[in-house]
């Protein structure tokens, strides 16, 4: 329970992708089975536990704290399992039995503890923990680490300790289950590859490259598809051997939010596509944008109005199988025909195939990404006749050419300091456009961008939040920002949608800071009700 | 004599009016008895200053030769008479030079033991319980949550990252005075003997424990030599907390955020601050200690003082031991 406390405490507290999957790495080749196992379905949400209730956690410490003491500790700490772990004394008497305090140990136990005994095990287990441990194990038992590491974060880290590359983790994921011991004799090469029971496992999906300068002009338009890149979630649709799963890019099983998706699919095979909602281009209704699709997304339970008023579909862009014979191998163009057939013959409302687009030139094909004739496109896809269907992003059989990104200009209101190698920089913006309150232009925040600009930007940024502070609340400064001084910088984003939980209204996607506009006076910035248009797909000019 | 006669708090500090001195005392004054080196307790400009050697060094350190008009040296465990008063003078464990001071006349005696600690440090004397009617405690860490971990382990996870990030370099927040040179002691006996790269605002300081005979090994200015940065790669660089969040930490490569702080306990402490790698060392007694030193004295009086009083009260009333907090200004508990 020790290491897998201390790996918890050093990844809630380390902010980069890379020092987390060292950590991770590390944890799993120091840790013996079926320990990290364990910790890695912890951290990947497998894991199932009875849970304990907090309430339970509650009157567990005031059986030997006074109230009053508890109560101005956990208004200091503000977190209950960290109160708890912190302020835990182990009584005199405290049961002597002596625990196994391994993570596997101790999953067990709760796992085969009947109800009646849960107290008395919580309560013996905190009494031989150290405050670290005892944080993690209440953690654990109250359901939500928190620890900001995703799922796919922790494969890449698995895959790392036998060097493998991530997509083989990810095809094996949904076949096995903790504490993944035969996964990791793999990885070590003490054991074979583990052979699936499962049919319906995902296969990682195949990815492009973004086009890059000059990559096309050594291409001929003649070897290339063309499909639009439509703005829902990238899914994989399995039945096979009679079991249907829906999966997410990454692997992630989200059979559950569309049981409409699967009790439609009602063939043999595995499609690759898009999912999204609002009408099939075979029922001639239109498709509905990123954020109708917001409103289905991460659900445990979907409700029958919540089918009616946002109905799913998938828009077919590759098929894997065909009925159980694997056709990866075969050329794009031989799938895709095998794709429209299987399309034509399942339900209109669940599914239509991704139509492609006829081009001659590239320059031609770069006028249609520019003005994209479905406010739903975000710009489009290249796919080479011949590609097998690959796992992964190798660069030259897919490439991905998006639509320019939209921009406004808008005012620097609040800067935060960076973590890691920009620590000492205010590399964190908040930023602003004009909007009506109480009779005047007033700033309103719509956005946050921490990428964007050079290294020299941002010594350039981190100086005019240094000479311009006006208040600062902990890590965070607020800076001048007034009609005619402040810092305007010109924000990209790939999209925008209405939002509830932000005060102006509407969430933007990716924005990041393209330039900075320092011939511009804050005056100058947008307004609010530009970005509203955006959301409302009015063009302009 | 009414332990409230014989001390009691002004706006200038706590004051013995028998004695005509204060302690500690936050604006300049006649006669100053200062507990410790601590900016926020030993100020400048007092007539006349009573204090350790060491802490008399540290002030003429921090703030020059003419850091008071005169200066005496209290002697640990000597007792000596100011006007009506009897004071000595006793080891806290705070820092190099720390001392309690019990102060007494007519009977009663107050000790008031300025910031104190209970654990071994390499770097100072430990504290020396000293039987007293009313015990004025500091409660920096005066809740139930406060349980420091042995500070070995603490020092053993800043090692484990230095193996596990030998390119990076690791940056130390650490209070320039008593903080900084326990770590690296402690660093030193975990077997860490690689140079150590230290601020500017540490050497003065530094040097002094080194001629007091505390040994701090291998210390170097944190400074570029040349255009190599890759020398900080992998080595641990100790300056102030400030130190960390100022353009001065540019030049080292990659680095890890640590701060060596009894605050880094509660996780969301460390997070606000950008602390990767938080290491709970404090200078101050944890909850246990300051109940175990209460305990322990055994006086027939508590006063509380700068921090969390209100939980640290109740646990007296619990007890039933007679306790009050005693509201003293300008006293910081932030820098720990």
């Amino acid at each position: 329970m020790r290491a897998f406390a201390e790996l918890l405490d050093r990844l809630v507290l380390t902010p980069q992708r890379n020092a987390k999957i060292r950590l991770l790495t590390d944890y799993f080749r120091a840790t013996p089975d079926p320990d990290r196992g364990y910790a890695l379905a912890a951290i990947a949400s497998t894991l199932s536990l009875n849970a304990v209730k907090p309430a339970l956690l509650r009157e567990l410490v005031l059986e030997r704290m006074d109230e009053v003491l508890f109560r101005y500790s956990y208004d200091y700490v503000g977190d209950l399992a960290e109160t708890i772990s912190l302020v835990w004394e182990p009584t005199a008497d405290a049961d002597r039995k002596e625990y196994d305090l391994s993570l596997g140990a101790i999953i067990h136990q709760l796992q085969s503890v009947s109800r009646s005994e849960v107290r008395a095990l919580v309560r013996s287990l905190l009494d031989q923990m150290d405050s670290s441990s005892r944080f993690a194990f209440l953690k654990l038992v109250t359901g939500g680490l928190r620890i900001g590491v995703s799922a796919r974060l922790a494969k890449q880290a698995v895959a790392d300790v036998g060097g493998r590359d991530i997509g083989d983790v990810e095809t094996l994921w949904h076949g096995l289950s903790p504490p993944y011991t035969e996964l990791f004799q793999w990885l070590e090469g003490k054991a074979e590859k583990p052979a699936l029971k499962t049919p319906a496992v995902f296969h990682a999906v195949m990815l492009a490259t973004p086009v890059g300068d000059n990559d096309l002009a050594s291409l001929d338009p003649a070897d290339f598809a063309a499909e639009w890149k439509w703005d829902g979630i990238r899914v994989q649709l399995a039945n096979l051997g009679g079991t249907r799963r829906l999966y997410s890019r990454s692997g992630d099983d989200i059979s559950g939010t569309f049981p409409d998706i699967l009790e439609a699919a009602d063939f043999e095979g595995v499609i690759d596509g898009e999912l999204l909602v609002g009408g099939t281009s075979r029922t001639n209704r239109a498709t509905r944008t990123f954020s109708d699709l917001q409103q289905r997304l991460n659900r445990k339970t979907v409700s029958g109005k919540m089918l009616e008023d946002y109905p799913a579909f998938v828009r077919g862009y590759d098929l894997l199988f065909s009925g159980t014979t694997d056709i990866r191998s075969d050329g794009f163009l031989a799938r895709r025909e095998k794709l429209a057939n299987l399309v034509e013959a399942a339900s209109p409302v669940h599914f239509d195939l991704s139509p492609l687009v006829p081009f001659s030139t590239w320059e031609e094909l770069d006028h249609l990404r520019s003005e994209p004739p479905d406010p739903v496109i975000e710009g489009i896809m290249l796919k080479r006749l011949d590609s097998p269907y690959t796992s992964g992003r190798a660069k030259g059989p897919w490439f991905k050419w998006k639509r320019n990104p939209y921009n406004i200009d808008a005012v620097l209101m609040y800067a935060q300091r960076g973590h890691g190698k920009r620590s000492s920089y205010y590399s964190d913006f908040t930023f602003g456009v004009w909007t009506e309150g109480d009779g005047k232009d007033v700033l309103v925040p719509v956005g946050k961008a921490y990428f964007g600009f050079t290294d020299a930007e941002l010594e350039v940024l981190d100086r005019f939040v240094r000479n311009n502070t006006i208040e600062r609340f902990g890590p965070v400064r607020s800076v001048r920002a007034e009609a005619d001084f402040g810092f305007v910088v010109e924000v990209a984003f790939e999209g925008i949608n209405r939002s509830g939980r932000h005060k102006s209204g509407v969430a933007m996607r990716f924005p990041r800071i393209s330039r900075l506009r320092t011939d511009k006076l804050p005056r100058d910035a947008d307004r609010l009700e530009t970005l509203i248009a955006m959301i409302d797909g009015v063009k302009l000019t | 004599m009414k332990p409230d006669a014989l001390l009691f708090p002004t706006p200038r500090g706590l004051f013995c009016e028998v004695g005509q001195f204060y302690v500690d005392p936050v604006q300049p004054v006649e006669r100053a008895l200062i507990t410790h080196g601590h900016a926020d307790h030993a100020r400048s400009g007092h007539r006349h200053v009573l204090a350790t050697r060491e802490t008399l060094d540290i002030m003429r350190i921090r703030y020059g030769e003419d850091f008071c008009e005169s200066e005496q040296v209290a002697v640990l465990g000597e007792r000596l008479a100011i006007n009506g008063a009897t004071v000595s003078f006793h080891p806290a464990g705070h820092v190099l030079g720390s001392a309690q001071i019990a102060v007494e006349a007519q009977g009663t005696r107050i000790v008031v033991s300025g910031d104190y600690k209970r654990r071994r440090d390499p770097t100072c004397l430990p504290f020396e319980p000293v039987s007293c009617d009313v015990f004025i405690t500091e409660a920096t860490f005066g809740l139930p949550v406060f349980h420091h971990p042995d500070d070995r382990h603490e020092v053993a996870k800043l090692l484990t990252s230095l193996r596990q990030f030998p390119e990076r370099a690791h940056l130390v927040g650490a209070y320039a005075l008593g903080k900084a040179q326990r770590v690296i002691a402690l660093l030193r006996e975990a077997g860490h003997d690689a140079p150590i790269y230290i601020h500017g605002a540490l050497t003065k300081l530094c040097d002094y424990y080194q001629t007091k005979g505390y040994d701090l090994g291998d210390l170097r200015p944190a400074t570029i030599v040349g255009k190599d940065r890759q020398i900080f790669a992998g080595a641990v660089v100790i300056g102030p907390p400030s130190a960390f969040a100022d353009k001065w930490a540019r030049r080292f490569p990659d680095p890890v955020s640590i701060f060596a702080s009894g605050w880094m306990l509660v996780r969301q402490r460390a997070k606000q601050r950008g602390v990767e790698l938080p290491m709970i060392i404090s200078d101050h007694c944890d909850w246990a200690e300051l109940t175990q030193t209460i305990r322990e004295i055994a006086p027939s009086q508590v006063w509380v003082t700068h921090g969390r009083e209100e939980a640290l009260v109740r646990w007296c009333e619990l007890q039933g031991i007679a306790a009050r907090p005693l509201h003293l200004v300008g006293y910081d508990d932030e820098g720990e």
